[in-house]
């Protein structure tokens, strides 16, 4: 491997660990585990195009364009990147939400025609919570499970949390995620800390653990309906590229949205979606 | 009807059916293709393997393919058609009110077909509310708040022009009120689906039941707090029955908290024909036991009676059927099939 190929993959490499530290704001999961990704290219100018799918043509513009944004910003804080491109495709509003992200606009401006309007720091930090407060659940749910009682929960500082260690995968994997946020929204920082308070700051009563629990559950059900429905629609389509590709292209669908603007081999979008990965 | 393992008789009301044309033919354009496409991996990513459908078939089937998989190889008794028209992705609409009676007008009670308007018509919803009415007679609507529309991307039901629709459902006894607020398939704006809408409109309409298809998911708390403040909303199981299949467990905790916060009086079995097939559905529905640990937790159970109900006792009630009577005119009609 010459010494240039072997740049070109160490950046290609860097530019998917930023990714990953993107999440689906309504799932909570990296966009790179949700096979969101789909490609990345870095050119000689160290310019970076990102494509990516989400599981349909109908996905929420205003999360398409949220994840199209803060793929722009995780990989932009790479040193040597000059500029990062996201592209999404097959989605009903593709053109707008890439020419704004590309153009730095709101997400208002950049999708005014559809009437869409507002900002977007609303949304994210509506969703910000949710993630919060999902990730807390497993904690909790985690602690409670290897016999932890209400109360020391409520009062279990920092210190004290880290030194835990969980069996479970899942919970393993939570348990970072969880504390990533103590700590960027401040809400814990120092080892005597509790470590486990409301998304605003207040102490969880232990005579309330129950029904905060209970809302909790509420937000995670919410949450994973929209993760099984959304991989289960996405492993479809990506199902639909794997499928018997003559077979496909025989179909009259050239120059159309999703699927098949993909699956059929040499019509013009194809060729279009070709080149960009090229 | 369908017959529980032990022999019972369960007579089961389809709260949530379609009899659309998603053709190619049909397609106005690349959305009328892609929201065929987006119904086709649901059914596809949620059905059991041997109940898929090849994509044709899905996209346009047949009134009697429609009969036969509710009635015949299905333990439908009667079914609810709605109506969706998507004219902006259609060429004829996806599934008209005209298309809809056509089809039920060749199976003598077995369907009850509603109805839908849109608001942003204006006056012109208004009359189409009273053709409906005298011509079809309807006693329900489905709305569909993210519909598109030239520029509009979706309503409220508390827009002053629903609020006017609604006033006239009322007065003309067209009492059940069916409303999509389900997975975001359209919505551009912030939420097109949000459920909240529904809170004032149900408070305001009393004389009006109010539907909530798809429980509001994935705003389920949403919907189920605003149940518990409103006698006149109720849940319809379309989307949230088929997880029974690939996540028990997880349908367990959706049907749990609907039971606790919604009960069991106010939830309504739907298959969503043709994106999915009720057979399986209610075949798994009537062997489905809450777990122990959501059981006590909850406080709920979902015993054979909360089942009986869902699957066609809250139907029945809300739509005026009398199961004896019917039960007498669909066997009539079966011994009058057989003697042909």
């Amino acid at each position: 491997m010459s010494a240039l190929q072997h740049q070109h993959d160490r950046k290609t490499g860097e530019v998917w660990e930023r990714l990953a530290m993107v999440t689906d704001p309504e799932l909570d999961e990296p966009v790179t585990e949700l096979g969101f990704v789909e490609q990345v290219s870095v050119d000689h100018d160290d310019r970076v195009e990102i494509v990516f799918r989400l599981p349909t043509y109908w996905c929420s513009a205003n999360f398409a364009f949220l994840m199209a944004d803060d793929m722009r910003r995780a990989v932009s804080s790479l040193p040597w990147v000059r500029e990062a491109r996201p592209q999404l495709r097959d989605h009903m509003v593709a053109d707008e939400i890439n020419k704004g992200v590309r153009e730095g606009m709101s997400f208002g401006d950049a999708l005014k025609g559809f009437a869409a309007g507002g900002s977007l720091d609303e949304l994210r930090e509506k969703f910000r919570r949710k993630a919060f407060e999902r990730r807390q659940e497993v904690m909790i749910l985690a602690l409670r499970g290897l016999g932890y009682e209400d109360p020391a929960i409520c009062r279990m500082n920092l210190g004290t949390f880290d030194a835990i260690t969980f069996g479970s995968e899942d919970v393993a994997r939570q348990k970072p995620r969880y504390r990533e946020l103590l700590v960027e929204r401040r809400l814990a920082d120092h080892p005597a800390d509790p470590a486990f308070v409301t998304f605003d700051g207040a102490p969880i009563k232990r005579h309330e653990m129950v029904s905060y629990l209970q809302r909790l559950r509420g937000v995670r059900i919410n949450m994973e309906f929209n993760s099984s429905l959304c991989r289960g629609l996405l492993a479809v389509r990506y199902r639909e590229l794997d499928g018997d590709r003559a077979q496909q292209a025989a179909a009259p669908c050239g120059g159309c949205g999703s699927g098949c603007a993909v699956r059929s081999v040499g019509s013009p979008a194809m060729d279009k979606h070709s080149s960009a990965l090229a | 009807m369908f017959i529980t393992p032990s022999g019972e008789e369960v007579f089961v009301i389809d709260g949530h059916t379609h009899f659309w044309d998603g053709s190619p033919a049909n397609q106005l354009n690349v959305h009328g293709k892609q929201f065929i496409d987006c119904f086709y991996a649901y059914h596809t990513s949620l059905s059991p393997k041997d109940r898929l459908w090849p994509k044709e078939q899905f996209e346009k089937y047949s009134a009697d393919q429609m009969y036969h998989d509710l009635f015949v190889d299905g333990p439908d008794d009667m079914a609810v058609v709605q109506s969706t028209y998507l004219t902006e992705f259609y060429k004829n609409g996806f599934n008209t009110i005209d298309r809809n009676a056509e089809m039920a007008k060749k199976y003598k009670d077995r369907f009850i077909v509603n109805g839908a308007f849109d608001p942003r018509d204006g006056e012109k919803a208004l009359e189409y509310i009273h053709y409906m009415r005298e011509t079809f007679g309807i006693k329900g609507v489905k709305l569909y708040t993210a519909e598109w529309k030239g520029d509009s991307r979706g309503w409220k039901l508390t827009d002053p022009n629903a609020y006017r629709c609604l006033e006239l459902c009322q007065k003309l006894g067209i009492i059940n009120i069916h409303v999509h607020k389900g997975p975001t398939i359209i919505p551009l704006d912030k939420d097109a689906f949000d459920v909240h809408d529904v809170d004032h409109a149900a408070t305001d309409f009393q004389g009006l039941n109010f539907i909530i298809e798809h429980c509001g998911l994935p705003r389920l708390d949403d919907f189920c707090w605003i149940a518990v403040q409103e006698t006149n909303v109720y849940g319809g199981l379309a989307v949230a029955l088929p997880f029974i299949h690939g996540r028990p467990r997880y349908f367990a905790e959706v049907i749990s908290e609907l039971l606790f916060w919604v009960g069991e009086d106010k939830i309504l079995f739907g298959s969503d024909y043709a994106i999915w097939t009720p057979r399986w559905l209610v075949e798994k529905f009537w062997n489905f036991e809450l777990p122990e640990d959501l059981k006590q937790e909850h406080g709920v159970d979902l015993t054979p009676e909360a089942k009986r109900k869902i699957l066609g006792l809250n139907a029945a009630r809300l739509y005026g059927v009398d199961i004896e009577a019917q039960k007498a005119k669909l066997a009539q009609q079966v011994r009058a099939t057989a003697a042909e």
